[in-house]
């Protein structure tokens, strides 16, 4: 990957193509599944526009950020509950 | 203290319609921006194409707006009315207030999702939603798809998907042939659709493309693994790896009830001039009626050239315009939901998923208002922008009203935002 970003999600060092977003950068990672919803049910991202909060992960520290509305960023760290 | 930006016409929304609108203020050399909460312009429809525009259309609207020194405030949330002409937004850096002379709304539209066993899990996304990821750095390539739902959008994320390497197992279309066949016939009236169309069916040449026929189920331990399709009589099961399902379009027209702007059937009331009801704030695109990609570029012009005063150029446009207005009413017969959809989902089915309230408790109460109140329907960070469509197709439930913030933001934006109000009230206190 000549254009990339170095990051990492749950701790797992990644390269996206510069220009991804978070969501993407997830999906990349191999998880399916970004957070448990409030019964406890694994959920995934579903409109891919900002609109569902599905997609909600932990940036940099930063709770509920939508995914599929970040850019990635150099070092970016991402964390998904488990 | 939070920033302080101000523009003659602000534009929120920087799909086509923002970008179209913001170019024909900014023509008029007013100073104008488009707050747009994505990372850069373009939309939905030309998401991630800003480097790179994929169509001659987008290309000339990408150079036009660089071209005019159009401000883009890209990340930008809109989330609530600070005082008369200023809007209130959460960036990743803190909030904006942004004051404007005139305003042009330009929020685009949402898919419809409709809830059925099995709907919630990972892998399971929008039409619009996996087209979105593909375009974002997503590889697709070799991931088996079902694409379901209704509209002329599951054709286009097909072609898109199948252009990207997947490997597209069907595209299940719940409308009728008989209700497809004089909407395909009457296309031959705008040659640019009849187009797309004929191209995007080339492309998908070898896919199966099935009529009345919609997912019933979506099957899998911890993620989707198959789907299950209806079709008269005849229920079978497709293995694959993602299920894009949407069913058509719903206008967003939150801040645009917010603002106190009349919303008619679920779409913002405009004039000849795209003036809502409230005047000094325009509308343009889908959330005036979902009518594509020609028609936002028209309206998105005439409100653009409205709220810079140029009347003439804008009633240039009329006649182009209300031409494309027969379209929207042809995709609305056309991709009329049937009614057995409202079967799909069981008792036990989620229609809220931010709350997971399930369909037997919603059925329990007689309207949505009293269905938040008891079960949080609604009421969780999507705000209704799910559920409500949904909703108001199952249990014909008309939306509620509008309250700031229109997106969840951070407890720090909302102190910020409190504290711009009392000032105002402070000074407004002063000056009487």
């Amino acid at each position: 990957m000549r254009d990339a970003v170095q990051m990492k999600v749950n701790g797992i060092a990644i390269r996206v193509p510069r220009g991804s977003t978070v969501a993407a950068a997830v999906l990349l990672a191999g998880r399916s599944a970004f957070r448990r919803s409030v019964s406890g049910e694994l959920r995934g991202p579903l409109c891919g526009m900002g609109i569902c909060f599905e997609c909600r992960v932990a940036v940099d520290g930063q709770l509920h950020v939508r995914s599929c509305q970040m850019l990635c960023r150099e070092g970016m760290e991402v964390t998904l509950s488990e | 203290m939070s920033e302080r930006r101000e523009f003659d016409v602000l534009v929120v929304g920087g799909g086509p319609a923002g970008i179209a609108a913001a170019c024909c203020a900014a023509d008029a050399a007013l100073h104008v921006a488009i707050a747009d909460d994505n990372p850069s312009l373009g939309g939905q429809i030309w998401r991630g194409e800003s480097a790179s525009p994929s169509t001659k259309e987008a290309t000339f609207w990408y150079q036009r707006v660089k071209g005019l020194g159009v401000e883009h405030l890209a990340g930008t949330r809109v989330f609530a009315q600070s005082e008369a002409h200023t809007l209130i937004a959460e960036t990743d850096s803190g909030v904006c207030d942004i004051a404007f002379q005139n305003l042009i709304l330009a929020t685009g539209a949402r898919e419809r999702f409709l809830p059925f066993p099995g709907w919630t899990l990972p892998n399971v996304m929008g039409a619009g939603g996996l087209q979105a990821l593909a375009k974002s750095g997503w590889n697709v390539r070799g991931r088996k798809v079902v694409v379901a739902g209704t509209g002329p959008l599951l054709l286009a994320v097909a072609a898109h998907l199948k252009q990207y390497g997947a490997d597209l197992r069907l595209i299940a279309e719940q409308a009728s042939w008989q209700q497809l066949v004089p909407f395909t016939i009457g296309l031959w009236r705008q040659p640019s659709k009849l187009k797309d169309a004929l191209s995007l069916r080339r492309q998908l040449l070898g896919v199966p493309y099935l009529t009345s026929c919609w997912p019933v189920a979506a099957e899998g331990k911890h993620k989707l693994e198959s789907v299950t399709l209806r079709r008269g009589a005849r229920t079978w099961s497709v293995p694959c790896d993602y299920l894009a399902c949407g069913f058509h379009l719903v206008p967003n027209t939150e801040l645009a009830a917010l603002l106190s702007c009349a919303v008619e059937n679920g779409r913002v009331r405009v004039d000849d001039l795209q003036q809502t009801t409230v005047p000094g704030i325009y509308c343009a695109g889908e959330p005036t009626g979902i009518g594509g990609l020609e028609l936002s570029l028209l309206e998105g012009q005439i409100a653009g050239y409205a709220a810079a005063g140029r009347l003439d150029s804008a009633r240039c446009l009329f006649a182009d315009r209300d031409k494309m207005r027969r379209f929207p009413l042809a995709l609305e017969r056309a991709f009329a939901l049937r009614p057995e959809l409202k079967e799909s989902p069981q008792p036990e089915t989620l229609v809220c998923r931010c709350e997971d309230v399930s369909l037997s408790r919603l059925r329990e109460h007689a309207s949505w208002r009293a269905a938040k109140l008891l079960t949080r329907c609604g009421m969780g960070p999507c705000q209704g922008r799910v559920c409500g469509p949904a909703l108001e197709f199952l249990l014909e439930w008309k939306p509620e009203s509008v309250r700031p913030p229109i997106f969840p933001v951070r407890v720090e934006s909302l102190v910020a935002a409190a504290r711009t109000d009392s000032e105002t009230l402070h000074n407004t206190a002063l000056r009487s």
